[in-house]
């Protein structure tokens, strides 16, 4: 009975394929006939013309050249607390990741050359070259990523800022603010990027589903780069999203980064009220929930619209805390969990003007230094800041946008930091993300 | 046992040609998703990723189109870099090789189609031009025409099992649409040569097919809104050269249009533009039955 059914599927499904490569030839031909008596009912109108002339000329050695885009931006800021005194109190970052609100003055901003092309039918790839105002250039991004998968996945390898959150993987001259979220800068090191892999999946529903993993070298922080044949990084993230009728789009996602940096040193605040020198080796997770909506009257986002993001990042790192590496140091366990979120809103209130505001707040949470907590105390103190802005944008590849906010980050001292900033960019059309 | 194997095997074979699923087409426009439904019929699906109301070029890549991309057999878009911020994220992220450019599952319209407006200079501070030429093609039935003659194939390439539904469909269409331009072109005989002023350069086809003459637009710079002084301008423009209509599509604003009709003593027409621009714009043929209508009623 089993091998009689088997047979009848294995019949069934050979069938109809044998039926299906048979038809094309038959259909072809009455095709071709129905072609030719459509040819010639149709004389009177113009037939089918040429294909439209592009504007590139045709076979020239530049035809293949990526699409390139050059963002160009500067800044002029001004703090009433010295920013070389700046610090998130009770998140201390390592002295090489950079935070805070940049220089007082005038200054460039970042200048960013990008050039991305599909490279074969398999694969595309893309270069984001950052030019640094102090005369130094650093990678940004450069990956190479699947286009010939099927089934909803993309495989990407190379440096890439990471797909967890919601702003992580925008680069700075699409933020709506001049400067990131204190949560980011506080946990992330302002932006997680690393050399590693990425696989990308895309549920085949009429809900946006996508679920993602990354491997990575674990260089940057929270991480610490580390001479090791293995990952030192590992995020996973999903993240869902749809419309709501025409106006509206949502996305929310959640995702977690973890690593086991090796001797983090990052300078710290001893109990004592000195500076001093600290190391963390052990684990970190960040979690992170972001939720994003978009609204413009049907849909029609040229005149009007609005946005609405937020984004709460968890950390918990877990490991050995040495106290005052450069003196005599005492490693003891530490234990530490912290929390931070923001929640900004965009608004445009009419063609190419744009006014946002962001309120942020940082939560110490507990930390338990153990044997070291008579060298490090908590701080008791809770960072948050306030910022609005406005933005006027000519066309859609220049922006000239004025922020005020109002930063206590630091405790004991409000900072009133004004920016003037300018944001162009040039070349290739630059995407549409959402 | 016999009976049973052979109920089987005509179970089987019916519900293998049923689970032949309709073929899932992405369409950027309302007027693609309209032409593909006509050839298409029942055997396809098909998702449009904008409304008569929303500008094809400001759209960002929003989580519902990759999601459905990741879906489709075949992709309908204008082309001429109309989609140029948004289409090459949703295909790169889709995960779906059948719609990358240059496969079968890719089909841009504007490919088909003699372009007007080329640029012979790419400079941005001529505003928001096109290297591809004007995208708005649609706006001329003889465009469709050709389009609908190049998607029928498209069709039966990707979808060879239904070649034969498409072409006769195809036939059907072409008949019926020849007819209708004829119709159209007879009705719109008296608008030849009318001088007319339009919000943004979106006309340049249905102006070339029915010998409309543009003489001013309200945009200073094609992508770029209205300014009082370029208004003035124009109104200056209306005194000494006067026009007979402003023209604009549903997602353009109607406070530019609305001052200078006032001053001008012109009247406005909106034009519905593609498929759902307007309450009687519910299929390609109502979309020009509408459009011809509405220029028609402006002239008398």
């Amino acid at each position: 009975m089993m091998r009689y059914t088997l047979y009848a599927v294995a019949l069934a499904t050979a069938l109809p394929i044998s039926a299906l490569g048979a038809e094309p030839t038959d259909a072809e031909q009455r095709l071709r006939d129905v072609e030719q008596r459509l040819d010639r009912l149709e004389a009177p109108p113009a037939p089918t013309a040429p294909a439209g002339t592009t504007g590139a000329p045709a076979g020239s050695a530049t035809s293949f050249n990526p699409a390139i885009s050059l963002i160009l931006s500067g800044l002029y800021t001004n703090l009433s607390q010295d920013p070389a005194d700046y610090r998130i109190t009770g998140f201390p970052v390592p002295a090489d990741v950079e935070i805070g609100p940049g220089k007082r003055g005038f200054s460039l901003a970042e200048s960013e050359l990008a050039a991305s092309a599909n490279i074969d039918p398999y694969f595309y790839g893309m270069l984001a070259y950052a030019i640094h105002p102090d005369d130094t250039a650093s990678v940004e991004e450069a990956f190479v990523q699947t286009i010939a998968l099927s089934n909803g996945f993309t495989l990407r390898g190379g440096r890439f800022f990471s797909n967890i959150g919601y702003l992580n993987s925008q680069h700075a001259h699409t933020w709506d603010f001049v400067d990131a979220p204190l949560a980011y800068q506080a946990f992330l090191g302002t932006q997680f990027g690393d050399d590693g892999a990425q696989i990308r999946w895309l549920a085949p529903t009429d809900l946006f589903l996508e679920l993602g993993a990354e491997l990575g070298r674990g260089r940057a922080f929270p991480g610490s780069d580390r001479d090791k044949n293995g990952a030192g990084a590992a995020t996973v993230f999903g993240h869902v999203g749809g419309d709501v009728g025409a106006s509206h789009s949502w996305r929310a996602g959640l995702s977690l980064l973890g690593t086991s940096p090796r001797d983090r040193t990052f300078p710290d605040t001893s109990a004592a009220g000195t500076t001093v020198s600290n190391a963390f080796s052990g684990d970190t997770r960040v979690w992170i929930a972001d939720f994003v909506w978009k609204y413009a009257p049907t849909g029609n986002a040229t005149y009007t619209n609005f946005k609405l993001q937020a984004e709460y990042l968890r950390r918990r790192e877990d490991g050995d805390l040495t106290f005052n590496t450069a003196g005599a140091p005492s490693t003891a366990p530490y234990d530490a969990r912290q929390s931070g979120w923001y929640v900004q809103g965009v608004y445009q209130f009419i063609p190419y003007w744009r006014v946002g505001w962001r309120t942020e707040q940082l939560d110490r949470g507990t930390v338990d230094y153990a044997a070291n907590s008579a060298n490090l105390a908590s701080s008791g103190f809770d960072p948050s800041k306030n910022s609005v802005m406005v933005d006027y944008s000519p066309s859609e590849f220049s922006r000239i946008r004025l922020q005020y906010a109002r930063d206590q980050s630091r405790q004991g001292a409000t900072d009133n930091q004004w920016y003037l900033q300018y944001q162009m960019s040039l070349g290739a059309h630059g995407a549409h993300q959402f | 046992m016999k009976n049973f194997i052979a109920a089987w095997l005509a179970f089987a074979t019916l519900a293998f040609a049923h689970s032949a699923a309709a073929l899932e087409v992405f369409t950027c426009e309302p007027e693609w998703s309209a032409l593909v439904q006509e050839l298409g019929g029942d055997r396809v699906s098909v998702y449009v990723a904008t409304t008569a109301f929303q500008d094809p070029h400001r759209i960002q890549a929003k989580p519902s189109l990759l999601a459905r991309a990741r879906r489709a057999n075949l992709v309908v878009c204008t082309g001429a870099e109309l989609e140029i911020g948004w289409l090459p994220l949703v295909l790169r992220q889709s995960g779906n090789s059948a719609i990358q450019p240059n496969r079968p599952g890719y089909f841009e319209a504007a490919n088909y189609v003699q372009r007007l407006e080329i640029p012979t200079t790419f400079d941005r501070a001529a505003g928001d031009i096109h290297p591809g030429g004007n995208p708005h093609i649609q706006t001329d039935p003889r465009n469709i025409a050709r389009v609908a003659t190049a998607l029928a194939e498209r069709l039966a390439e990707i979808d060879p099992s239904s070649a034969a539904l498409y072409q006769t469909r195809y036939r059907d269409f072409a008949q019926r649409w020849d007819a209708a331009i004829k119709r159209w072109e007879q009705q719109a005989a008296p608008l030849k040569g009318a001088p007319v002023v339009v919000h943004h350069k979106a006309f340049s086809y249905l102006e070339n097919w029915l010998g409309l003459r543009e003489v001013a637009q309200l945009e200073p710079k094609p992508g770029v809104e209205p300014t009082s002084t370029h208004l003035v301008e124009v109104l200056d423009q209306m005194k000494r050269q006067p026009a007979k209509m402003i023209l604009r599509g549903p997602y353009n604003d109607a406070r530019a249009s609305e001052w200078l009709a006032e001053r001008a003593k012109i009247p406005i027409v909106v034009v519905p533009f593609t498929v759902g621009g307007s309450d009687k714009a519910k299929d390609l043929f109502g979309l020009f039955d509408d459009t011809v209508q509405r220029l028609l009623a402006a002239l008398s």
